[in-house]
């Protein structure tokens, strides 16, 4: 690993396609299904191989966001970023479902400078300062990923579940927080909220370091964006899309590329 | 068993027709572990679409400072699906404090709270306990409601619950 700390954690941070490893990237909540007059979350978030175990980079939580069940923003206390994680906590003040949210847009650019190959990632507004003008081969990619993670307290709710209409975003059917082993679970993925048809969506059980194989699933949206999963088993799971486009909205980017990551917890019956 | 019906019931049976009964005898069992908690326990009757028919009984820590208790009441986590986050605790009728080792017996009665009056049909005495660094046992007794003649039910619990047994009456 001869990448500095930070170029590969902003490049993880923009979910780029920055080299072939396939690193995951995740938000492990402490709980998923609260009880009681006073709940807290604790949630460890980072970038790895192995889910979930943090051996690899902390996730940034610049971009963080945890949306209370109505609607409002809550705040992510206790911040922290260490050497292979962050951790975050949030205080339950309310019954229903909160979201954590860590959402990312991106430009990344590729090109010749003088023969030699440069890597740039940034903002729209920072690409013409910084990128020159005369750049040879240049290729622009917009990147634009969602991680996300659920949690509730009492009787699951659906304020947290709107899309924004923006991106590839998950719009359950099945709720997130009432997932129970050997059950199907549905659920549509929508992309700048319209139904995203023919996407591949993987599907891996945590605990990954204690057994040989993968074990993951892998399913694909149909016509409406939906897709169904039956889980084999109660445990935490990491679930990924990805698709491309050439929707951009920066026009110096020719492809869009638009990533949904999500944790959830699947309990026994 | 008998001598349990609650009199206000046994006092409203002249002149009226008699309202049937249904008691659960749940045993907690003595267990040699090193740190020891009494279990939460739900009890609950279940239709055949695994709805919650009536809730009857849930024991957790009550006596905690804050309702801090309830926070280990997801722990039924069968209960805690189906009807328990839904409810505000303590609830009336239903909640109550943890009970020590031994036999413990619940007597409804139809048409009274918590039990209700129930749909003729098929359902099952549904009773989970978790126990604070133990274990989760759920088990379930079948009957039929309202009862034509005495009938009684019983399973064994392996772990947490010792014997659960049902009487319905009519």
């Amino acid at each position: 690993m001869k990448m500095s700390l930070k170029w590969a954690a902003l490049a993880l941070a923009f979910s780029l396609p920055l080299s072939a490893q396939a690193h995951r990237m995740w938000m492990l909540p402490s709980a998923t299904v609260l009880s009681g007059a006073d709940p807290w979350v604790t949630v460890d978030a980072a970038v790895s191989n192995d889910l979930f175990y943090f051996e690899h980079f902390p996730l940034q939580l610049n971009n963080l966001s945890v949306t209370a069940p109505d609607g409002a923003a809550a705040k992510a206390e206790n911040p922290s970023t260490g050497r292979y994680r962050s951790t975050f906590d949030v205080h339950l003040t309310q019954t229903g479902t909160y979201k954590m949210a860590v959402v990312n847009n991106g430009v990344f650019a590729s090109y010749k400078e003088n023969g030699k190959n440069k890597r740039w990632r940034g903002t729209p507004e920072k690409f013409a300062q910084e990128v020159p003008a005369d750049a040879q081969d240049l290729r622009v990619t917009q990147a634009n990923s969602r991680l996300e993670t659920f949690v509730t307290v009492g009787k699951p709710t659906d304020t947290v579940l709107k899309p924004t209409g923006v991106g590839l975003e998950l719009a359950p059917i099945t709720h997130p927080n009432d997932l129970f082993a050997k059950e199907e679970a549905s659920f549509r993925l929508l992309l700048d909220g319209k139904p995203a048809a023919g996407i591949e969506v993987s599907i891996v059980p945590g605990g990954i370091r204690y057994r040989d194989q993968l074990h993951e699933m892998k399913t694909r949206t149909d016509a409406d964006g939906k897709f169904t999963v039956t889980w084999p088993e109660p445990g935490m799971y990491w679930l990924e899309a990805e698709t491309k486009d050439d929707k951009t909205t920066f026009d110096k980017a020719k492809e869009r590329r638009s990533s949904y990551i999500a944790t959830f917890e699947v309990l026994p019956e | 068993m008998r001598t349990l019906i609650p009199v206000a019931v046994t006092g409203l049976m002249v002149g009226q027709v008699q309202a049937a009964d249904l008691a659960v005898r749940i045993e907690i069992p003595r267990l040699n572990v090193a740190e020891y908690h009494r279990p939460y326990v739900a009890v609950w009757v279940e239709g055949p679409d695994q709805k919650v028919a009536a809730n009857l009984a849930v024991w957790y820590d009550v006596k905690l400072k804050n309702d801090e208790g309830t926070k280990w009441l997801k722990d039924l986590r069968q209960w805690w699906r189906r009807s328990g986050r839904e409810l505000t605790m303590p609830a009336d009728g239903i909640s109550g404090a943890t009970r020590p080792v031994g036999e413990h017996q619940i007597v409804f009665s139809d048409g009274k709270a918590p039990l209700g009056k129930l749909a003729e049909g098929k359902y099952e005495l549904v009773v989970e306990a978790a126990r604070e660094v133990g274990g989760r046992e759920l088990l379930r007794i079948p009957f039929q409601w309202p009862p034509r003649a005495p009938e009684k039910g019983e399973v064994r619990g392996q772990h947490e619950l010792g014997r659960v047994a049902l009487e319905t009456k009519p």
